[in-house]
């Protein structure tokens, strides 16, 4: 069989086995619906909370940030792993001891105000879309590369099968169908590692390969990198560009933001004991460490397959997926000095950024493209960072099927988290904008037919942000990130460690960290991109990493405004004092 | 409460110690292919972290049986 028709096989039989899941858990009440009737055994929810929590950008899109940016990249790795300590530490035991369905439950209770309850919703919201929309960018790359469909029948596709078993099985069919995408998942990241460790160093664990030296020779991998890379121009693989503070903010913003995450948190209300809730945070993150301490060494090998099979290379022999790649607007060569090699160096290819193809191609069978050249620099290559752990195998010449493998965790990745997303969606609007704020009335029934039918929405406006993808996915996950950070882990933390903290502290709090967060980014994102450099930024910290900065002012907010309102009713103080109890 | 603080210290030094505030300095150290800050960064701050996990999972619920046993002994006292 050839490698298409491989990865037709493997995606459709993961569809199939996803569905097949989704109906044998059908959902029955709402508390199915919501949190799987709390009865999920803590190893199948951390299988599950880690298959929700590594998202596309995990799968897809980490390796390859990792391999081009070196030890800058370690921000990533240390921050999504390092939220789930303070999650297991400060948050998920004390949250499932509450015992509600919803974040905003928790946040409305505590604060007893619907204000507060409907600025958590709003929060949410708009987190979860966000980062819906970049889960759909990374099921359009899979289907229009591997599978060669349109991107939006692709994305339609994603679409149907995440509706089939998110809206008939709501958090138990989710919760089931992750467990079984996890394995995919995981299975696809770990075989073409292991291949490729092998390949390099002779190593299998791919986690001591890349530390290893490469096969018959004397030299470390990481040493050869650093050395090739300073060659090239960059900076040696294993040293940092970004300042310190700006790092450390970074891995902060990413911390605090996976701990404030909804969709992460909302995961713990679904097992069925306190102690369970801890447990399971563990299972997850050592579900999530088997992917996260393997990334480097994918990002690492892909860095050197790279240079070694492009550097240097006539275009006309170039290999295959080089034009495959090209051929869907993810790679593109410029030959600045007209000799049909492939240059890579440091520095841009473009003066203006990603490239604007063109119809026609050039004298060597290359796309052309409208773009200023940067001559400042040799560099001929614009390579888009996110197709590198896709393209890997291919790079490092593996069989058909494990492409086919990855092109089905990919898609496993995605739908995952988009499925766990749009649940979180759903419910803030069925729970608690119409139960709990402006239908009070309705019955069991009725809400669990408002959920599906928010559901549904959520889908449908995910998968317009797919077919019309906003140009600016990546930057927009640094806004989820950010918001979290500075609105919801504050709200919880000081909710469950501090008896003083009233409403209008805690909304004022809120409100504070948006606002500051929101409009940070977004001026140097997008209002103003010319001005993102770090001479520009507040204490030299990048955009990315001032939901930490927000985070910050919150808390101080909230703690100074609530000395001037009169302290929380004795039934809030008694609550809290409850759920600290173990 | 103690065992938290301890716990979140041990945290705070393997990521932002280890991993970036000193990482240069234990760049200098190299223990076979790598150089032991960026070892921490990229792998070592992870180990930890399902480490400190499964210390406070341990401990919290010797707690937390050291917590009933004195409830059903008081009750046992009446």
């Amino acid at each position: 069989m050839s490698t298409q028709e491989l990865t037709y096989a493997f995606v459709g039989l993961s569809f199939a086995l996803y569905i097949g899941i989704a109906i044998w858990s059908r959902a029955k009440s709402t508390s199915d619906f919501y949190v799987a009737g709390k009865g999920v055994n803590p190893i199948a929810n951390g299988m599950a909370t880690a298959a929700d929590w590594m998202s596309a950008a995990s799968f897809i899109s980490m390796a390859g940030l990792i391999a081009f940016m070196g030890k800058d990249g370690s921000v990533y790795l240390m921050g999504w792993t390092g939220g789930y300590v303070l999650l297991a530490l400060l948050l998920a035991p004390y949250l499932r001891k509450f015992g509600q369905f919803t974040v905003p439950d928790f946040i409305g209770t505590r604060y007893y105000s619907k204000a507060a309850r409907l600025v958590a919703v709003l929060c949410l919201i708009f987190i979860s879309f966000t980062y819906v929309a970049g889960q759909m960018r990374g099921v359009g790359i899979v289907f229009s590369r591997f599978l060669e469909v349109d991107i939006n029948q692709g994305v339609a596709i994603g679409m149907i099968i995440v509706f089939f078993y998110a809206v008939l099985g709501g958090m138990k069919g989710i919760t089931y169908t992750q467990v079984a995408q996890y394995c995919v998942l995981i299975f696809a990241y770990l075989v073409p590692a292991i291949f490729i460790s092998i390949l390099i160093t002779g190593n299998p664990i791919p986690q001591l390969g890349f530390g290893d030296t490469i096969i018959n020779s004397s030299t470390y991998l990481l040493d050869k990198l650093d050395q090739v890379t300073e060659e090239l121009g960059f900076l040696p693989y294993t040293e940092s560009l970004k300042s310190k503070i700006d790092i450390f903010c970074i891995t902060a913003a990413l911390m605090f933001g996976t701990a404030g995450l909804p969709h992460v948190i909302v995961r713990f209300f679904t097992v069925p004991k306190v102690s369970d809730a801890r447990k399971s945070a563990g299972y997850a993150l050592i579900f999530i460490a088997l992917l996260y301490t393997t990334a480097p060494a994918v990002g690492a090998f892909a860095r050197v397959n790279f240079i070694d099979s492009v550097q240097d290379t006539q275009y006309t022999n170039a290999p295959s997926w080089f034009k495959n790649w090209e051929s869907i607007g993810l790679i593109s060569w410029n030959d600045k000095n007209s000799d049909g090699i492939i240059r890579y160096e440091a520095g841009n290819a473009f003066v203006d950024g990603r490239p604007k193809f063109i119809e026609g191609y050039g004298p060597y069978g290359e796309r052309m493209t409208s773009n200023i050249p940067d001559l400042s620099n040799n560099n001929e290559v614009y390579i888009d960072r996110d197709i590198m752990v896709l393209a890997n195998p291919e790079i490092a010449n593996l069989p058909g099927w494990v492409i086919a493998l990855v092109a089905a965790g990919g898609l496993a990745a995605a739908l995952s988290t988009a499925a766990g997303l749009l649940l979180v969606i759903s419910a803030a609007i069925s729970h608690d904008l119409m139960r709990k704020t402006f239908r009070p009335d309705i019955t069991d029934k009725q809400e669990l037919l408002y959920a599906r039918l928010a559901a549904g929405l959520a889908i449908v406006i995910a998968g317009l942000f797919g077919i019309y993808p906003p140009g600016f996915v990546a930057q927009v996950v640094a806004f989820a990130f950010g918001l979290a950070s500075a609105t919801i882990f504050p709200a919880l933390f000081l909710g469950i460690f501090s008896k003083t903290i009233n409403k209008e502290g805690a909304i004022s709090g809120m409100l504070v960290g948006l606002t500051f967060t929101f409009s940070y980014i977004a001026y140097y994102k997008f209002i103003n991109p010319s001005m993102n450099h770090e001479e520009n930024w507040l204490f030299a910290i990048s955009p990315e990493g001032i939901g930490f900065i927000g985070m910050l002012f919150n808390f101080f907010t909230a703690i100074i405004v609530s000395r001037f309102y009169p302290p929380p009713p004795f039934e809030v103080k008694d609550m809290v004092e409850t759920i600290r109890q173990p | 409460m103690r065992i938290l603080i301890s716990l979140l210290i041990i945290w705070f030094t393997a990521s932002f110690g280890f991993g970036i505030l000193w990482s240069d300095e234990l760049d200098q150290i190299q223990i076979r292919g790598f150089k032991l800050g960026f070892w921490f960064a990229q792998q070592g701050s992870i180990y930890i972290f399902v480490l400190l996990i499964f210390i406070y999972v341990f401990l919290m619920n010797r707690l937390d049986r050291k917590y009933q046993k004195d409830i059903s002994n008081k009750q046992d006292i009446k």
